[in-house]
């Protein structure tokens, strides 16, 4: 089972106690957008085979959002970080470097 | 190739089974096909088929990263049926649902297709509603389903408890002519028909790079060798967004964890498909006795083929209210299978943005059904440029906003 540490409220949580919100760190694109933009937003994922930055609520718990930095295939956590951020703490993609090299050039490709 | 038959069978017993041949060649890559196919799924070597026996291409070749139907194929729980609520969909499905009615012949290899029938139990009054709905649609549509009340239901699945408490049961669609079918030999069947055409299966051959000219596809890098192509059609359901990025465009699909398990085998007790949609677990039985159960998806990405954990006690505990008997079963084996999810639930069988490129995916959690539909629409495509049955599926639908709102009409299991 999947266990994430809620960086809200402290509490180390299964699964069960959280609600998956999908790709984190979209950028918002509303009425009156390009179509592109607009169609990117909604159903566009990277839905990477490996390193996936996503949104998790801690549901029945603190109820609050967080973020979660996660291995799509071995399910590995990196860590968690809180939501009010647009981009990965550089402190955990340092770390996600030591641990799986390469990543990010798999990212680009 | 050896047609299969009853005086085969008695020839090779005089033989001791000895002189059978190999179904299907494993042949080394060529350099180059009209067509190639990346994955040996049933739906890649249904497209194939359909590409020699239909359109006359026979210079193609198949290519799987892993062995043949070794995917979702081999991981599904068999069902086939066609009682959907859109057009597109019931289209698609019921073309499908009658070409495995004849399967069998028309390969000369026995994929067991069985039409015991499918019954989804409504178990709560808006099921019921969407259920109604529905069998007035497929009457529209000239798909053969019905309404039938709960004493029916008894009837038909007499280990059915109907009474609740929690859900009971108030009904149920019912499909007479839908069913299940062995999912192996579907893949094994249409790969010897398809290697008999001369066309190459190749297995163990992952696609490690796209070749492009301009905005064209002109071939494959794999790790058996740069094969070129005419066409290309990309079949690989949970790795399509890792083709569609080497190709040079991006998919609306997310790849989530399914999963099934089996129970030991016990005598015969249930004839028919049951699912049973707002507990999210269906069930059947295999000719081997086991039960054949199918649960939920992970809620979250995941291209790590078990799924979590608590989907299989969620999935046994609500059937276990409906079915009483099973509660004392002990489940053999569980497995998962990744499935491309798509934003409207409904499956993509497109041209893509690069040339020569086409793309078949996007059938969730409900792909096995579509299985020869699939292949002979998306052959169409692939051959001649268009084809009614795919023509609503196309991958710009998300971008204009006509989605086929099946997550709507079959929830979670589809």
């Amino acid at each position: 089972m999947l266990r994430l540490h809620c960086p809200n409220c402290g509490v180390d949580c299964d699964e069960t106690e959280l609600s998956a919100g999908g790709e984190a760190h979209l950028t918002r694109f509303g009425p009156g957008s390009e179509d592109d933009d607009f169609e990117s937003y909604l159903f566009m994922r990277k839905n990477p085979k490996g390193v996936h930055f996503e949104r998790w609520r801690h549901v029945m718990g603190c109820g609050k959002w967080f973020h979660a930095a996660r291995n799509t295939v071995s399910l590995r956590v990196y860590g968690t970080y809180p939501a009010q951020v647009t981009a990965p703490p550089e402190a955990l993609l340092a770390e996600i470097d030591a641990v799986e090299p390469g990543w990010r050039n798999k990212e680009e490709a | 190739m050896t047609r299969y038959s009853a005086f085969a069978i008695a020839k090779q017993a005089m033989r001791h089974h000895m002189g059978w041949d190999r179904a299907w060649a494993s042949p080394s890559p060529k350099s180059h096909y009209d067509v190639v196919i990346v994955g040996a799924g049933g739906h890649g070597l249904a497209t194939a088929y359909w590409l020699g026996r239909k359109h006359g291409i026979t210079n193609v070749a198949v290519i799987e990263k892993g062995w043949l139907g070794g995917g979702n194929t081999g991981r599904n729980t068999t069902i086939i049926r066609s009682n959907y609520l859109q057009d597109p969909s019931a289209a698609l499905y019921e073309k499908s649902r009658s070409l495995f009615e004849t399967m069998s012949q028309d390969l000369n290899y026995n994929v067991m297709f069985s039409p015991r029938g499918v019954l989804m139990l409504a178990q709560t009054e808006h099921e019921k509603r969407g259920y109604l709905r529905t069998a007035h649609a497929n009457m529209l549509q000239g798909v053969e389903t019905r309404w039938i009340g709960p004493q029916e239901v008894k009837r038909i699945c007499p280990i059915m408890n109907i009474d609740g408490p929690r859900y009971p049961v108030l009904g149920g669609l019912w499909q007479e002519r839908a069913g299940t079918a062995r999912h192996d030999a579907v893949a094994w069947g249409y790969a010897r028909a398809c290697s008999d055409m001369g066309m190459d299966i190749i297995e163990q051959c992952e696609v490690t790079g796209v070749t492009r000219d301009g905005d064209k596809v002109t071939g494959l890098s794999t790790t058996r060798g740069e094969i070129g192509c005419g066409k290309l059609g990309i079949v690989v359901a949970g790795h399509s967004g890792r083709l569609a990025e080497m190709a040079g465009f991006r998919l609306p699909v997310e790849s989530v964890p399914l999963q099934a398990l089996v129970s030991e085998p016990i005598k015969p007790c249930m004839d028919i498909v049951v699912m049973a949609n707002t507990v999210h677990g269906y069930m059947s039985q295999s000719d081997k006795g086991e039960m054949v159960i199918g649960g939920g998806t992970d809620s979250f990405n995941g291209y790590h083929q078990r799924g979590s954990f608590h989907h299989i006690e969620e999935t046994v505990r609500a059937l276990v209210e409906t079915f009483p008997m099973i509660s004392r079963l002990k489940m053999l084996r569980h497995w998962g299978g990744i499935v491309d999810m798509t934003g409207d639930r409904s499956p993509i069988l497109s041209k893509t943005p690069v040339g020569n490129c086409f793309i078949n995916c996007g059938w969730g959690t409900g792909g096995f059904k579509a299985t020869p539909g699939s292949g002979w629409a998306f052959a169409e495509l692939m051959a001649k440029g268009h084809s009614p049955l795919t023509a609503e599926f196309g991958m710009e639908r998300f971008r204009e906003g006509r989605f086929i709102d099946e997550s709507v009409a079959a929830g979670v299991a589809h």
